[in-house]
């Protein structure tokens, strides 16, 4: 495929991601709304940052009146996921790919980008992600300047129909390669029940969210590169 | 002592930026160690599966409706169907069981 049919395919990709965001980032107005914050803040946030864990938390810190120091080492915690996306990603890209395009790129890393980013066979053409970029992420910033205006007037049973839909779509990307290798299927059964472990245990409860995907991401993910080491060929398509 | 809301959010900005840039810009190249590259490779499975679950369970009004979405989802991808098919599937699943429970 050239780079215009890339760059189609990731406009096209990124409409159920958008359709997605629009009603994950409703709630987000909601709280940026509680926050204190004004539609235009709250709009000119999302549009910066893209990061629904990391909004909520700066949300609740803004209104709690924190420190500048403090809300950005809780927004690096709650963000640090991106560290490992990006990693995966630049072995993902062309070697050539020049510097300004890896720059826009890195504005657009979030979960389900990177998501479909990954989900390329072989290597990723870096239209791909920019045609994702281009039709995802407004639909981040127009949801929370919907939330903060109209948030509770919409009916909550499509909000909670809509909220779903980004999991389906996390779904739909790790599937298929449990379904063509056995060993990722494994990966993601105990990802599950670790997750699931972490979430119910009370002694655990109280790690924020955000610190347990990482945290679960490195031992996971170390635990199986060390047990089952991929060969070339296949960590070539990673 | 009262911040100022556009600096809350520059900074949030700034260092999340900082974040989601830097892996991307500072490694050159392919990481030739062996352990690092298969790490990459498990890591988006691993976090994509942990972002979904338990998390699903608890993304919509009830757990039934959420549950159902996510076997009806795992079928359907398991079949091939497209990340905007599955995506339909499931929104419907919980719209359609939350009119019924």
């Amino acid at each position: 495929m050239g780079r215009r049919q890339w760059f189609l395919k990731g406009l096209k990709d990124g409409i159920p991601i958008s359709l997605g965001y629009f009603a994950v980032s409703l709630t987000l107005g909601i709280s940026a709304k509680n926050a204190g914050l004004t539609a235009f803040q709250a709009t000119f946030t999302s549009f910066l940052i893209n990061a629904s864990a990391g909004e909520f938390i700066g949300f609740s810190l803004i209104a709690a009146n924190v420190g500048y120091l403090e809300l950005i080492i809780m927004e690096a915690v709650a963000n640090a996921r991106y560290l490992l996306m990006s990693c995966a990603l630049s072995q993902k890209l062309n070697k050539d790919t020049p510097l300004a395009q890896k720059l826009i790129m890195g504005f657009g890393v979030t979960d389900e980008v990177f998501g479909v980013s990954v989900a390329v066979e072989g290597k990723l053409d870096q239209f791909y992600t920019f045609g994702v970029i281009i039709t995802a992420l407004p639909g981040w910033s127009v949801g929370t300047l919907c939330g903060v205006m109209l948030g509770n007037v919409l009916p909550s049973r499509l909000v909670s129909a809509l909220s779903v839909g980004l999991y389906g779509m996390f779904i739909a990307v790790f599937v298929p390669q449990a379904k063509k290798s056995k060993i990722i299927g494994a990966v993601v059964a105990v990802s599950f029940a670790l997750s699931f472990i972490f979430a119910k245990l009370p002694l655990l409860a109280n790690i924020s969210a955000g610190i347990k995907i990482i945290i679960l991401t490195v031992v996971i993910s170390l635990g199986a590169a060390i047990l089952f080491p991929v060969k070339e060929e296949n960590a070539n398509a990673a | 002592m009262q911040h100022n809301v556009y600096i809350y959010i520059l900074s949030m900005a700034v260092i999340t930026y900082a974040i989601r840039v830097l892996p991307l810009t500072l490694i050159h190249g392919e990481i030739k160690n062996g352990v690092v590259r298969s790490f990459l490779y498990y890591v988006p499975y691993v976090t994509l599966a942990v972002m979904t679950f338990p998390a699903i369970l608890t993304a919509t009004q009830s757990t039934v409706s959420a549950f159902a979405a996510l076997v009806a989802a795992m079928f359907a991808a398991w079949h091939g169907k497209s990340l905007f098919q599955v995506m339909i599937l499931s929104c419907s699943i919980v719209f359609i069981i939350e009119l019924i429970i």
